[in-house]
């Protein structure tokens, strides 16, 4: 691994810059163990990690100490045996369809692909508890619904690009739906509210309709 | 126990304190007051503590019935003209208010955004350690309605001491923020032409991002895509209009557009209370 490349972004956050996505979780890994003062927010992206400050005063300090901080080789990713979480979806996405043709598959064959391996939790956005999952079956490669549905359910489980997902709530969306899912991804009351945090590994589980 | 009945609202009207911090990697974004110094400064006149909630009032309309007791208030950021029973007490200073009195807050002819706080603090239920709406996101007290009941919080400490803050009066004309270069300078044709425009501030501007018109700016690689990257309040992302677009306070939390520049913390204040065609201008700026 190499050392990120640490950008000023603007005067009260640095922007890390990471080779992959496992580098990405590694850094933001260790950063989150070393508990440096005057950070307030550490947050992966698909090749960067923002460190957000409490004010402009930590930023050159901050930009010294992050040259100090090394992202151990133990944490990149060594798949493990078991998912910190396991999702059960019914397989029964609007878009299953339209998926398996597109990846050249049946049905089966996607939501085996989909199962089959374990998925990383790489980042969020797009919505409180939204998890994008990286890392999983190559081959499920799709691109996004040329029209996004103006309202997609709570529990969606989907695929865009190279990413899967699941819809934490009702909302307008672009990716493609290939089943559901009754798990809780966001419950403000929960400690922490999202099921999903960066870093943690996941399985998808088939379960029939009930 | 002191209340404060809402009695109107006016466009838009929040309850904000300093934000929540330590989510944003689980989709939560900062929110809180889109002008933290007037919000600040409302509970400093009060001897209240920076966290405590004030009221946000965007474009005045505004006005809440004291119920209970008498109050010490204060109005910050755009001057609205504050009243009690219609009489004015100006803006930046301490007003006792007694019990059945009305406050009032006019529309601002100058800025956009107004902070009404309390001694105490306003102090509905909290989300996730903070009382700030999220207008993204839906998290926190929701938006004030008339007839809504906010119960006012113990004050702390001791009394205020000012009684009056001086405050320049909020410009009208051309505003300029001062920014670092951002992470994808690089992915524009002529980055500098962001310094040599003058924007204009469109109406489509909110909590979430303040929307600059002008001229497009050429990305030097049509089409690419950016890998979701973390944002900040005061970011300058570049959608593929070429109009950009500066973070606010409820901003999302990971982006895909290229940020060309990100505004000063002190300056995102300033942003805070851009109204819509108001002109602006940024410039590069040393740290």
């Amino acid at each position: 691994m190499t050392a990120p490349t640490i950008r000023d972004y603007g005067d009260r956050a640095l922007l890390l810059e990471c080779g992959s996505t496992d580098e990405v979780l590694a850094v933001a890994g260790a950063l989150r163990d070393a508990e440096l003062p005057g950070v307030t927010d550490i947050i992966p992206g698909a090749r960067t990690v923002l460190v957000a400050l409490s004010d402009p005063t930590h930023q050159a300090p901050t930009r010294s100490r992050l040259a100090g901080i090394e992202a151990s080789a133990a944490a990149t990713s060594v798949r493990p045996d078991h998912a910190d979480v396991v999702i059960d979806v019914v397989y029964d996405g609007a878009d299953l369809t339209d998926v398996a043709a597109h990846v050249g598959m049946d049905a089966d064959g996607v939501v085996a692909a989909h199962t089959g391996t374990l998925w990383r939790v790489g980042f969020g956005g797009f919505a409180p508890g939204f998890a994008y999952l990286v890392d999983g079956d190559h081959a499920l490669s799709v691109p996004r619904r040329a029209e996004p549905r103006t309202r997609v359910p709570a529990g969606s489980v989907a695929l865009a690009g190279e990413f899967s997902g699941v819809y934490p709530r009702e909302s307008p969306g672009g990716w493609q739906l290939i089943g559901h899912t009754d798990a809780a991804l966001w419950d403000v009351d929960r400690s922490p509210p999202a099921l999903l945090t960066p870093g943690m590994w996941v399985r998808f589980r088939a379960v029939a309709a009930p | 126990m002191i209340t404060l009945e809402v009695l109107h609202t006016g466009p838009l009207a929040l309850v904000e304190d300093l934000g929540r911090s330590g989510l944003a990697h689980i989709g939560v974004t900062r929110s809180g007051a889109a002008d933290r110094r007037s919000h600040r400064l409302a509970n400093r006149l009060l001897a209240n503590p920076d966290d405590r909630a004030t009221i946000e009032v965007t474009l005045g309309g505004f006005s809440v019935r004291v119920c209970g007791g008498g109050l010490d208030i204060a109005v910050t950021g755009a001057d609205a003209n504050p009243t009690v029973d219609g009489i004015p007490f100006g803006a930046n200073s301490i007003a006792h208010i007694r019990d059945g009195q009305v406050v009032a807050l006019d529309v601002p002819p100058t800025g956009l955004r107004s902070y009404l706080g309390v001694r105490g603090g306003i102090a509905v239920a909290g989300t996730l350690g903070s009382r700030s709406y999220d207008t993204l996101s839906g998290i926190g007290p929701a938006p004030l309605h008339p007839g809504d009941v906010l119960p006012v919080g113990e004050p702390v400490g001791h009394s205020p001491e000012l009684d009056q803050a001086p405050v320049a009066p909020l410009p009208d004309g051309p505003v300029e923020l001062r920014m670092i270069p951002g992470p994808r300078y690089d992915w524009f044709v002529d980055p500098d032409a962001v310094v040599r425009t003058e924007w204009l501030t469109s109406d489509r501007s909110d909590r979430v991002g303040v929307r600059l018109v002008g001229p497009a700016l050429q990305s030097r690689w049509p089409g690419r895509q950016l890998p979701s990257e973390g944002a900040l309040r005061g970011a300058v992302q570049v959608p593929p209009s070429g109009q950009p677009v500066i973070l606010g306070a409820d901003h999302p939390v990971t982006g895909g557009y290229p940020v060309i520049g990100v505004v000063l913390d002190a300056d995102t204040d300033v942003l805070a209370q851009l109204r819509p065609g108001q002109p602006v201008r940024l410039r590069w700026s040393a740290r």
